[in-house]
């Protein structure tokens, strides 16, 4: 039976994950992870003229990256999952028609890292793609402008905010492999809403929806903290990291060390305007796909638990007062026997 | 006054009013612009109390400096201008004080636009 049982995927023949890249801006690579992303530009515009046209190209070029390392060209490429933070996905559209590949596109907000392999490994698993190709991106000027305020108002953060990652991540999960690691499970989310509104909050607010699908997870497969060597949220930052283990302790999961969030290990707590941590969809992405794998390639990990969180919230529910929906969605990714630099 | 007084009370008044500011920033949800227009409003309050003049007397820039003292010129400029032109000078006036600010916004934004990128 491929599924598990409310919510989380089995896939039998355990795609592949061929090959992953990560490319981010300034600021995250002066973090303590710059060492592991494939590119670091130092220029946040990319030498674009809008902030907008430059996340697409940090979109283009982790696509570009991650299907030269794995030795796969556009043509190959059956589907792409991709999705990004600002309307109608315009980064992810816009650069798809560079790509010229079959597209889908998928909005889960910071959760779309996660909700993209996760289709992409369904997919391959049901033999409907040879190569299928998930990506997606976020850029921290045109987040302010799209959720905040324009880049040139220079308003005052709260320290419970977040701050947006520049990059873009990209994987490519294939039917054959060698000596890569393997996607064998996903449990899809639910939206979970606790009713809160500032999106200054967004690590609270996504702490529940973490905490659902990790314990959904568990109970899902059967498997315990134990069965895992890192399990790791997305974006849920100090704050919200901390009251999503609350939350899982409440219900007799105890993560202890092993208990992560990508928002948290981006950024050094002393850099400048990091707020209480890492957020975007680019912030799991990157952490994934560029930090984690390289960290499991060295065989530091036999098998990890990613689960990306989003906030499903608009600019205009915000305005009108909404709480924020919010969702996370997990995927397991496991070494097996190979190692990879 | 002493010249020394008068700076201590311009750098008190107007930090009090800053802390006032960053606490409403702080303590509550309000948004950057919810804190500014509640600081001009409250300036126009005070005038039309008559106690802005007071303050500004007192502390000087202190008083003139903040944003509050943006209100107060709204007020002042519509009531004088009542004063001497009868009730369409609360109209006209309104913006008589605070003309030397809007224009100098206007005109030092477009000369900071041409030298630095003014999009974001």
């Amino acid at each position: 039976m491929p599924l598990l049982g409310k919510q989380t995927w089995k896939f039998n023949s355990e795609p592949y994950l061929l090959a992953t890249a990560a490319v981010v801006g300034p600021k995250e690579g002066e973090g303590p992870l710059g060492e592991d992303f494939d590119n670091v530009h130092e220029d946040p515009y990319v030498g674009q003229d809008s902030w907008e046209k430059a996340e697409r190209r940090f979109f283009e070029e982790a696509c570009e990256r991650a299907m030269d390392k794995a030795g796969v060209c556009g043509e190959q490429i059956n589907v792409l999952y991709a999705g990004d933070l600002l309307n109608q996905i315009i980064t992810s559209n816009f650069a798809a028609r560079q790509l010229a590949v079959p597209f889908l596109g998928v909005f889960g907000a910071c959760s779309t890292s996660m909700e993209s392999l996760a289709l992409a490994a369904m997919t391959v698993d049901a033999g409907f793609a040879d190569y299928a190709l998930a990506a997606t991106s976020s850029h921290n000027s045109t987040a302010e402008r799209q959720f905040r305020y324009p880049t040139e108002y220079g308003g005052q953060k709260p320290p419970t905010s977040q701050c947006t990652v520049t990059g873009a991540g990209a994987a490519i999960v294939g039917k054959q492999g060698q000596n890569r690691p393997r996607i064998t499970h996903a449990t899809i989310g639910k939206v979970v809403d606790l009713g809160v509104i500032s999106p200054f909050e967004m690590g609270p607010a996504m702490a529940p929806a973490a905490a659902d699908t990790i314990a959904q997870h568990f109970q899902d497969t059967g498997r315990t903290p134990e069965d895992y060597d890192l399990i790791i949220t997305g974006d849920l930052a100090r704050i919200g990291h901390k009251l999503a283990e609350e939350l899982l302790e409440q219900q007799g999961i105890y993560l202890g060390d092993k208990f992560k969030d990508c928002g948290i290990l981006m950024y050094d707590p002393d850099q400048s305007e990091v707020f209480s941590g890492g957020s975007g969809c680019a912030c799991c992405a990157t952490v994934t796909y560029g930090h984690l794998m390289k960290r499991m390639g060295r065989g530091e990990f036999d098998r990890i638990l990613v689960c990306a969180t989003g906030a499903l919230l608009s600019p205009m529910s915000s305005q009108q007062g909404e709480s924020i929906p919010c969702i996370a969605h997990a995927v397991v990714i496991e070494r097996g026997e190979s190692t990879w630099t | 006054m002493d010249i020394d007084i008068t700076f201590l009370w311009a750098f008190v008044v107007g930090g009090a009013i800053c802390v006032i500011g960053q606490l409403m920033m702080d303590l509550t949800t309000m948004t950057p612009a919810h804190v500014m227009t509640t600081l001009v409003c409250a300036g126009a309050v005070l005038d039309g109390l008559g106690l802005y003049e007071p303050l500004i007397k007192f502390a000087g820039a202190g008083a003139t400096v903040p944003i509050t003292s943006f209100g107060n010129a709204l007020v002042h400029g519509a009531m004088s201008e009542a004063e001497t032109n009868g009730i369409i000078g609360i109209i006209t006036g309104i913006f008589e004080v605070t003309s030397a600010g809007i224009s100098a916004a206007i005109v030092f934004s477009f000369f900071a636009a041409l030298l630095f990128r003014p999009k974001g």
